[in-house]
């Protein structure tokens, strides 16, 4: 433990007797972790804020789908959920709570007095606000009897009253969507921002209305929600859902047109792809790490030369091998260590710099496993390409040495 | 104290074969004052350099205190010549980036000795010649002859064996280098083992045996008795 404090003292002496060297060759590792610190941060806080999003969404909420290839499209033969599978989930298969069906209104000009705004127009049941966790605060939402009774009623998002410029209590005003006249009887919450994008621009209205706007299509595009009674039974309901499904469109459909997915599945996506892009990124950097322990371990071998009387000098006073190799792996460790801390709060300013730039952009995050990662990944490389520079120091002859010019 | 038995040291130089050391026999005792002279090529830096166990012989044997050195290999000569010798160089080898005190204290660093009692000790020793009060200058802002003090400063801190003094004054003035002549006639005074190579017989003079080199043999080995009752 002493001998490695004077070790470590000896390097440090060293380093700072050549600084402005010692920042240059710093730079590499400077510059790549940098840039790792900045791009991870990015990509982390981007997967919080679309975590958080979805945090409402628990594992009891399952979405069923079509599924579409490209090839699907090309040749125009495309899935669809119908509404057989909608009475299938509803009425035949046990465990299954609350269906909401949505069905996306193709009429997007939305008019109240002379302003008119392009807007969302969801048609769907009441279902809706307990399937997707999203409630009135003012008014109510839209109930079964709205449904049944084909009522022209409205529940708006948040962002439309000022949109829209509707009086602060919108309730009972009517606004036009296409060619039809809406009464409002409800405004939901607020979700904030997605990316830039408000999660509060849209109407929902009764679905069966919905559906008779849109022409009364036998296949219009649809999704359905459902949630279950008991989250514990959540991968019996969902293949219990599959077969039922698969079973009475027998013989018309094949079982990789439809998927049943989990809502915390698509956050299971985000990460996916947040660790894919972590982790390539991690690569691509690791080269450029890999570039300046290359710099690190050239300016150590230029230092071994130079200091070659003083590493015989040092022999003589009574430095072994084990001394001169653990001072010298201790300077380049350094060196590196000390790019890398650099680099971290570089690219920690980058990142939230960046990130305070770009409109609606989560902020930066940098996980504490990061900046760990990143400064041992340095040390690292400076221990690994310091050893050829300080074996070389220690392997040399004292006399040889000492009478070096 | 220092027992060299038929001490031989073959080089290779190209395809021939350089004898720099052929058959040395030599024995120093504890307080003895020593001047290694000899022409240039004579085998006196190789034989210097094996009495500082900087290298070892090709053939022969060398006890130092009792130990032959010979067989040792690089770790534990490293340690022989922490303990066992203090080198003073021509021109200084101190270390252009640390204070005097850490020059001086270096050689403990090898010891193990902790901060406070190496710093201690430097000081003592750089009191014993008398630089007690250039503690923390560089040795660029030292004069030559204070670089040299410096020296044998960190030469004698570990107390050594041996002070193995290789042309001390060959890069200083008449004046300094009789300054520092002086010093290791005093340290000679106080017990200390002192073996001086050089060319300058002024110097050899300051010894109190004259051992001569040539051709890689010792050609004359005697004893200066006329200067002994001098400073006696």
């Amino acid at each position: 433990m002493q001998a490695l404090l004077e070790a470590f003292r000896a390097a440090l002496v060293s380093l700072l007797a050549n600084r402005l060297r010692s920042v240059l060759t710093t730079l590499g590792i400077v510059i790549g972790t940098a840039s790792v610190i900045a791009v991870v941060s990015l990509v982390q806080g981007f997967s919080e804020s679309i975590k958080q999003q979805l945090a409402g969404l628990g594992g009891s909420t399952l979405t069923l789908e079509a599924v579409n290839t490209n090839e699907n499209i090309l040749f125009g033969k495309i899935n669809r959920i119908t509404f057989e599978d909608l009475e299938t989930l509803r009425y035949r298969v046990p465990g299954v709570a609350a269906v909401a069906p949505v069905m996306i209104v193709q009429t997007p000009n939305i008019s109240y007095r002379d302003r008119t705004v392009t807007s969302e127009v969801r048609a769907s049941t009441a279902d809706y606000a307990p399937v997707y966790g999203r409630f009135p605060v003012k008014g109510r939402f839209i109930a079964s009897a709205d449904d049944q009774g084909r009522r022209r009623v409205a529940v708006i998002g948040n962002e439309l009253v000022e949109e829209l410029n509707l009086p602060d209590d919108p309730l009972g005003e009517y606004i036009r969507i296409g060619s039809e006249w809406f009464r409002i009887i409800g405004v939901m919450e607020k979700q904030g921002d997605l990316l830039g994008f408000s999660l509060d621009n849209y109407v929902v209205i009764p679905f069966d209305v919905g559906r008779a706007i849109n022409g009364n299509q036998l296949r219009p595009f649809m999704q359905v929600s459902f949630t279950i009674d008991d989250v514990d039974q959540v991968d019996a309901v969902r293949d219990r859902a599959k077969r039922a499904i698969q079973t009475a469109r027998a013989g018309t459909a094949d079982d990789d047109t439809f998927r049943i997915q989990a809502a915390d599945s698509v956050v299971k996506q985000f990460e996916e792809i947040t660790r894919t892009t972590t982790a390539v990124v991690g690569g691509v950097v690791g080269i450029s790490l890999l570039v300046g322990g290359i710099g690190i371990m050239n300016i150590m071998l230029v230092s071994v030369t130079e200091r070659t009387r003083e590493i015989g000098v040092l022999k003589a006073l009574g430095a072994t091998r084990r001394d001169i190799l653990v001072q010298f792996l201790l300077e380049a460790a350094l060196l590196a260590l000390l790019g890398g801390l650099i680099g971290i709060a570089i690219g920690w300013g980058a990142g939230a710099l960046i990130a305070s730039l770009i409109p609606g952009f989560p902020p930066a995050a940098v996980p504490i496993w990061v900046i760990l990662g990143a400064a041992g990944f340095s040390a690292l490389v400076g221990v690994v390409f310091g050893i050829m520079p300080a074996s070389k120091a220690a392997g040399l002859d004292p006399i040889e040495a000492l009478r070096y010019e | 104290m220092i027992a060299m038995r038929g001490i031989t040291k073959r080089y290779v130089m190209g395809d021939q074969e350089v004898r720099a050391l052929d058959g040395v026999d030599v024995d120093i005792k504890r307080n003895e004052y020593v001047a290694l002279i000899g022409a240039s090529g004579s085998g006196k830096s190789t034989l210097m350099n094996l009495l500082g166990c900087l290298d070892t012989p090709t053939s022969g044997s060398y006890l130092l205190n009792g130990r032959d050195t010979a067989t040792l290999d690089d770790t534990e000569l490293a340690r022989v010549r922490n303990r066992e010798i203090g080198f003073v160089f021509q021109s200084f080898h101190l270390l252009p980036r640390m204070s005097v005190l850490d020059n001086v204290a270096q050689p403990l660093v090898y010891r193990g000795t902790p901060r406070g009692e190496r710093l201690k000790r430097a000081r003592e020793s750089l009191d014993r010649v008398g630089l007690g009060n250039r503690l923390s200058h560089r040795p660029n802002q030292l004069s030559g002859g204070q670089r040299q003090r410096v020296a044998v400063a960190r030469a004698l801190v570990g107390e050594p064996s041996i002070l193995l003094a290789d042309e001390p004054t060959g890069n200083l003035d008449t004046r300094t280098s009789a300054e520092i002549m002086a010093l290791f006639d005093a340290l000679h005074g106080q017990g200390q083992t002192v073996i001086v190579v050089t060319h300058e017989p002024d110097i050899a003079a300051h010894c109190r045996r004259t051992v001569r080199m040539s051709d890689g043999r010792i050609v004359e080995d005697r004893s200066n008795a006329d200067r002994v009752t001098e400073h006696a």
